[in-house]
C-alpha cells in the first residue's frame, strides 16, 4: 500500500511541477520582451554585485598576485586571525569607530536642525537662496572638496588668518592628528547638510496645518508646536535615515579621507578602508586585505540587519 | 499674543543663522576663486580671502595652454556621456521591467536587486574582477562596474508604477509589442524621472575618481579628477611644470590648483541654476518610496 501511495505522490508531485513549468513556460512564451528586458541587468548583478562577493572567498584563501582568480589554497580564518592580532588593526578599528559616531552623533541632527530653521522662514525668495546655496557643496567632486579643505587649512589659507589674528601663531592643521577629526566632521557637514535637509524639508510640507492651528487655540507657542506638532512629523523620516545611517556606520568618507590623511596624521586619520587599501593595492596582500573588507561589510550589514529589526519592534517603521 | 515678541526676535536671530550658514557655504568656493586671479605672493603670504589681490589671468593661460588639461577634460566628458548612456540604458529596462505586476518572481528580482544596496563585495575582489576582465587601462573600468545605482532603479521603478495602466493596455490591444510600449508611450510620459536620473547620473560620473586612480594609468586617459588630484597630492602635473623655474614649485601650484578648480567646477556652475529642481524633485521621488 505504502508502496503505491508514494508512487501516486511522487506521480502528483511531479504533475504539479510540470504544471508550474508549463505555466512558466506559457507566461514567458507570451511576454518574452518583457523578460528578456531583465537579461542583461541581470547579467550584470551576477558579474558585478555578486561576483565579488564570491570572491571574497580569497579571503580564506591563499591568493598570489597572477595566480589563480580564487586563490590557491585553503587557509581557513588565518587571515582573520592575522588582523585580530595585528595592532593596526585595532588602531584604524578605533578610528572608524570614532569618525563613523561622531558622523553619527554630529552630522546626523545637522540638517534636521537646519530644516526646522528654514522651515520658520516666510520670506519665499530667502528661503530658496539659502536652500540653493546650500546644496552646492553636494554636487563638487570629492577631489575638489579634498582642494578646498587643503587650501583652506593651509599655513597661508583664511582659516589660519583669523587664528592667528587672535593667538598670533599659525597651526599647520592637515599634518596634525589631533585636528583631523575636528577637519573631517566639519566638511562633512559642509558637503552634506543643505542636501541632507531636502528630504526633511518635503516630510515638512506634509504636516496638516490644522494641528497648527488647534494647538495655537489651546496656547501652545512656537517652541511647544515644534516639539509636539512638527518634531513627531518628520519622526518617520529621521527613523529610516537613522537607519540608513546606522547601516553605513563603518563605511566612514574612504575617499575624502584617502585624499587628506598623510602618515603625520595616520594616527586619527587612518581608517579600515585606507588601511585595507594600503595592505591590498599597495602592498599586494590581496588575501589579508579581503579578508578586513569582509568583516567589514559582515558587520555593516548586521548592523542594518539590527538597526532595521529594532526600529520594526519599536516605531513599526522599517525599510522592509 | 504674548509669546510674539520672543518669536520675532527668535526670527531675527533665525535670518542671521541662516545668513552666517550660506556664507560659511559660499566661502570656499569665493576664496578658490578669489585666488585663482591672484599673484602667487599674495596668496602664499595669506593676504587673499574674497577678493582677488595682484590680479593675474596668467595662470588661466597656463592651464588652457596644456594639452594634457584639454585630453584630460574630454576625457571627462567622453566617460559622462557615455557613462550616462549605459546607466540609462539598464536601469531604464530593469526599472520597467520591474515595475509589471504580472512579472512572474517580481519580488525576488527585487530583493536581488536590493540585497547589493547594502552588502557588496568590497574593495579587493572588485578590483581583481575588473582587471581579470581585461578592463584595466580602458573606459569600460569606468562605466561599466557602477553602471546601475539601485537607488537610482527604485525611484524609476515607483515611477513606472506609478503610470495609469490603461495606456499601456489600449497600446498593446493596437498590437503595440512590450519595446514598443515603452519607447513611444512609457517614456515620453516620464521626461521628468529621465530628466533627473540622466543628471543624478552625469554628475556622478563627472565628479567620479577613485575608478580611474585605480584601474587607469595612462596619463592620456585620465578623466580631469586625476589630474586635479595629482596636483593636489604634489605630484608634478604638466601645468606645473610648464609654469615654474623650477625654483618655488608648490607655491605656483597654489595659484595653478585654483585655477584647474575653477574651471573643473564651471560646467556644474554653470548649469546648476537650470538643473537644481530637478535634482530636487529627484530626491522628493526616492522619498515617496
Amino acid at each position: 500500500m505504502a508502496g503505491i501511495d508514494k508512487a501516486r505522490n511522487a506521480h502528483v508531485f511531479t504533475e504539479v511541477k510540470m504544471r508550474k513549468l508549463t505555466r512558466l513556460r506559457t507566461v514567458i512564451r507570451k511576454d518574452w520582451q518583457l523578460y528578456s528586458l531583465l537579461l542583461l541587468p541581470l547579467i550584470y548583478l551576477v558579474i558585478f554585485k555578486y561576483g565579488p562577493m564570491i570572491g571574497n572567498v580569497i579571503a580564506f584563501r591563499r591568493f598570489v598576485p597572477g595566480g589563480h582568480l580564487f586563490g590557491e589554497e585553503w587557509v581557513g580564518f588565518h587571515y582573520f586571525k592575522m588582523f585580530i592580532n595585528d595592532p593596526t588593526f585595532w588602531k584604524v578599528f578605533t578610528n572608524t569607530l570614532m569618525l563613523g559616531g561622531l558622523t553619527l552623533l554630529i552630522c546626523f541632527p545637522m540638517p534636521i536642525i537646519f530644516a526646522l530653521l528654514l522651515n520658520e522662514i516666510k520670506a519665499k525668495k530667502f528661503k530658496k537662496f539659502v536652500q540653493t546655496a546650500s546644496y552646492l557643496p553636494h554636487f563638487l567632486s570629492i577631489v575638489i572638496v579634498a582642494g578646498m579643505i587643503l587650501q583652506l587649512t593651509a599655513l597661508n589659507g583664511s582659516i589660519n588668518v583669523i587664528v592667528e589674528f587672535f593667538t598670533g601663531e599659525k597651526i599647520n592643521f592637515i599634518q596634525q592628528a589631533e585636528w583631523f577629526r575636528t577637519i573631517y566632521i566639519t566638511s562633512d557637514i559642509w558637503q552634506g547638510m543643505g542636501w541632507g535637509a531636502i528630504l526633511y524639508l518635503a516630510a515638512l510640507t506634509t504636516i496638516d496645518d490644522s494641528l497648527y492651528e488647534a494647538a495655537k487655540i489651546d496656547g501652545a507657542n512656537r517652541w511647544k508646536q515644534t516639539l509636539h506638532i512638527t518634531i513627531p512629523g518628520i519622526l518617520p523620516t529621521i527613523i529610516t535615515l537613522l537607519i540608513l545611517n546606522i547601516g553605513s556606520f563603518l563605511a566612514v568618507g574612504f575617499e575624502k579621507i584617502l585624499l587628506i590623511y598623510n602618515p603625520l596624521t595616520y594616527e586619527t586619520s587612518d581608517v579600515i578602508s585606507t588601511y585595507l587599501y594600503r595592505v591590498g593595492l599597495e602592498s599586494s596582500n590581496f588575501s589579508y586585505a579581503t579578508a578586513i573588507g569582509l568583516f567589514e561589510s559582515i558587520i555593516g550589514l548586521v548592523l542594518i540587519l539590527t538597526a532595521n529589526g529594532i526600529s520594526r519592534k519599536l516605531t513599526e517603521r522599517s525599510l522592509w | 499674543m504674548q509669546e510674539s515678541i520672543q518669536y520675532k526676535i527668535f526670527k531675527v536671530f533665525n535670518v542671521f543663522i541662516l545668513l552666517v550658514i550660506v556664507f560659511c557655504t559660499l566661502y570656499p568656493f569665493l576664496n578658490v576663486v578669489a585666488q585663482s586671479f591672484s599673484s602667487e605672493a599674495y596668496i602664499s603670504a595669506g593676504e587673499v580671502n574674497l577678493i582677488p589681490k595682484g590680479f593675474n589671468i596668467e595662470t588661466y593661460k597656463t592651464v588652457i595652454e596644456d594639452r594634457m588639461f584639454w585630453i584630460n577634460y574630454k576625457n571627462t566628458v567622453v566617460y559622462t556621456v557615455v557613462g550616462t548612456g549605459i546607466s540609462m540604458f539598464f536601469t531604464t529596462i530593469f526599472a520597467y521591467a520591474l515595475s509589471k505586476r504580472r512579472l512572474v518572481g517580481r519580488r525576488f528580482l527585487t530583493l536581488f536587486a536590493v540585497f547589493t544596496m547594502f552588502f557588496n563585495g568590497g574593495l579587493i575582489p572588485n578590483y581583481l574582477l575588473i582587471n581579470n576582465l581585461g578592463f584595466h587601462n580602458t573606459i569600460w573600468a569606468i562605466v561599466i562596474p557602477g553602471a546601475i545605482s539601485i537607488y537610482n532603479m527604485l525611484i524609476m521603478k515607483s515611477f513606472f508604477e506609478n503610470m495609469p495602466d490603461e495606456l499601456e493596455e489600449a497600446a498593446a490591444m493596437d498590437g503595440m509589442n512590450t519595446y514598443g510600449i515603452l519607447l513611444k508611450i512609457v517614456l515620453p510620459l516620464s521626461k521628468a524621472v529621465m530628466a533627473t536620473m540622466v543628471l543624478f547620473y552625469a554628475v556622478g560620473h563627472w565628479n567620479s575618481w577613485f575608478p580611474a586612480f585605480l584601474y587607469l594609468d595612462q596619463k592620456d586617459l585620465f578623466p580631469v579628477t586625476i589630474y586635479l588630484r595629482n596636483m593636489i597630492a604634489g605630484a608634478t602635473g604638466g601645468a606645473a611644470t610648464g609654469a615654474t623655474s623650477a625654483d618655488n614649485l608648490i607655491q605656483i601650484s597654489a595659484n595653478i590648483k585654483s585655477v584647474t578648480m575653477v574651471l573643473t567646477i564651471l560646467p556644474i556652475l554653470t548649469v546648476y541654476p537650470f538643473v537644481q529642481k530637478y535634482f530636487v524633485s529627484g530626491v522628493m521621488l526616492g522619498s515617496v518610496k
